[in-house]
């Protein structure tokens, strides 16, 4: 059906415009909150991962992805139709925004901020498979996986013809399709992947710090448009979402932390970034359905939760380098399933369906751990396949050398610190022919490359 | 000549410097270096995993003195880079059996 472009709303256009640019910014601030956390010598392959994605999602879902998410059912309800492929047809309704849920903003509008959020999460696997992915195969491994995985998700939970809304599962900004989808492909391809080299004998400390807080303040910032911006409309429900999430972000810092000072002794800088960041992910799904002190609870319970589910790798035997797992699993798990208990239509103009603690029963957390079950079992059997099916066809991993030698050289050709020096190398303007392999007098980045074996 | 070699807490190198100037040594070479004595590194934990730092930052300092000034030299280093707790580091000599200023072609005792 046409979309009737007398029906935009100015300020819900605006305000959901500033939030697809503010989600965008996510992707690079999480590029340092990431970056931050691996050694110096793959700090760029991680910035890289993160950036090219902006690229290929950039790209693909403008092409063929978006009508995956959003078109009307195709594929018996699987995924959306290819009705918009190419972002043909974009003057008509998306799909299903009808009645009730009719969109004041342009549909293109709705399809860019959409495309933010797709950005964004396939960029947080990157954490899982941290130190030792080739490039190639991520590049191929992004546009399969959006295609494959992530916009059916979206399809079942975001869009009116998805089965997963239908049956009334929440997900107010995508805990579920985002962060529980992301943690779980993160998972499959952490297994897949196998270990880093040296995994629990050799220290892998943190290289740089500021640059994880400096990340996750930009997470922090641009995590307004995510969650407020998912009211669609410059509304009151926005600023029930905006509030929310500034609250359980700074219960689940605080919540971290406890943790460690009992637990370790300090409370760390890490910590705090990484608690924000989990309470960030757990209020997403319920940002909008919760009231403050729920926002609390959830908040105190999720920062708590993430920081002892992190060492859960060191037990069960899965490198998952920078607890993609413990933080967006575990936190889009825990906020999904406490919309269960503390959703509340009460504060937010009667949204959503009421929880166990407000009289709703267990109806809305049944739907809550369908929804939840669902996301996380596709995604993870559906990773799995893809990345084995690309560890066969091309191979994943760096041979042992180029993991040992580091990203940034090897991947490349560049290093991320010049403090001049013996090791700034010398200089020659003129550009040498292109022969795939690293530049003359790179010799050990050379013989890693010529030489390696595969590990 | 002797070479008399320091490794001391960075902090104190000031202090060493100082107190060097004023004996009369007339130039010193410094290098960051890290190292563990008795008294072993320390621990950090990140996201609950504990890490050992073994190597301690230093500064290690080397300067050629006159054999007569070796044992004055190395009381004044070692007065100026104590500060009575664990870590202080340590201060030690070894002949040197030639030197030359490379501007000049100054050979021996003349050239420090």
């Amino acid at each position: 059906m046409h979309f009737d472009l007398n029906t935009v709303d100015t300020g819900n256009t605006a305000w959901v415009l500033a939030s697809a640019a503010l989600v965008l910014l996510m992707t690079p601030g999480l590029a340092f909150f990431y970056g931050g956390m691996v050694r110096s010598k793959n700090v760029l392959g991680m910035l890289m991962q993160n950036f090219v994605t902006i690229g290929i999602v950039g790209v693909v879902w403008v092409m063929v992805a978006y009508s995956l998410a959003f078109g009307a059912n195709g594929f018996g309800g699987f995924a959306g139709n290819l009705h918009q492929f190419g972002l043909g047809h974009m003057s008509e309704q998306v799909a299903g925004y009808q009645g009730g849920l009719a969109q004041t903003i342009p549909p293109l509008v709705f399809m860019a901020f959409q495309l933010m959020f797709a950005i964004i999460t396939p960029a947080l696997i990157t954490g899982a498979s941290a130190d030792r992915l080739k490039f190639g195969a991520f590049v191929v491994f992004v546009t399969v996986w959006i295609i494959a995985v992530h916009a059916p998700i979206a399809h079942w939970v975001f869009s009116p013809e998805g089965w997963l809304f239908k049956k009334g599962a929440e997900d107010f900004a995508g805990g579920t399709v985002v962060h529980a989808n992301a943690g779980a492909a993160g998972l499959a391809l952490a297994i897949v992947l196998g270990k880093r080299l040296g995994w629990k004998k050799d220290p892998m400390r943190p290289h740089n710090l500021p640059f994880t807080l400096l990340g996750a303040g930009l997470l922090w910032f641009g995590w307004f448009g995510f969650n407020a911006g998912s009211a669609l409309g410059a509304s009151n429900l926005a600023g029930v979402a905006f509030v929310n999430t500034n609250t359980a972000t700074c219960a689940a810092m605080l919540g971290w932390l406890i943790v460690e000072r009992f637990r370790d002794g300090h409370p760390t800088t890490l910590g705090a970034a990484s608690g924000a960041v989990a309470g960030l992910v757990a209020i997403t799904p319920a940002a909008g359905f919760v009231s403050p002190v729920g926002a609390v609870l959830l908040g105190l319970v999720a920062g708590a939760v993430c920081a002892l589910a992190i060492s859960l790798k060191y037990r069960l035997g899965y490198d998952d380098a920078l607890d993609v797992v413990g933080v967006h699993l575990v936190g889009g798990v825990v906020g999904a399933l406490l919309i269960g208990f503390l959703g509340t239509n009460r504060g937010n103009g009667g949204v959503g369906l009421n929880g166990l603690f407000y009289g709703g029963g267990v109806h809305l957390l049944k739907l809550q751990a369908i929804a939840v079950g669902a996301a996380v079992g596709y995604s993870f059997v559906a990773t799995l396949i893809i990345a084995k099916a690309l560890d066969l066809v091309m191979g994943l991993r760096l041979t042992r050398d180029e993991e040992q030698e580091g990203m940034d050289t090897v991947l490349h050709a560049e290093t991320a610190y010049d403090f001049g020096g013996v090791a700034a190398g010398g200089f020659s303007p003129t550009q040498r022919a292109a022969t795939g392999g690293p530049p003359v007098g790179a010799s050990t980045g050379g013989a890693a490359r010529t030489e390696g074996v595969q590990a | 000549m002797r070479l008399v070699t320091a490794v001391i807490k960075p902090f104190k190198l000031d202090d060493v410097k100082s107190a060097l100037e004023s004996f009369g040594v007339q130039g010193l070479t410094v290098s960051e270096v890290n190292g563990y004595g008795r008294q072993k590194g320390h621990t950090e934990v990140y996201r609950g995993a504990e890490y050992t730092v073994d190597f301690v930052p230093k500064v290690r300092l080397d300067v050629v003195v006159a054999d007569d000034d070796a044992h004055d030299v190395v009381e004044v280093i070692t007065k100026a880079a104590a500060t009575g707790q664990i870590g202080d580091g340590k201060v030690w000599t070894t002949a040197v059996d030639d030197l030359v200023r490379v501007r000049t072609g100054e050979r021996g005792p003349d050239a420090i």
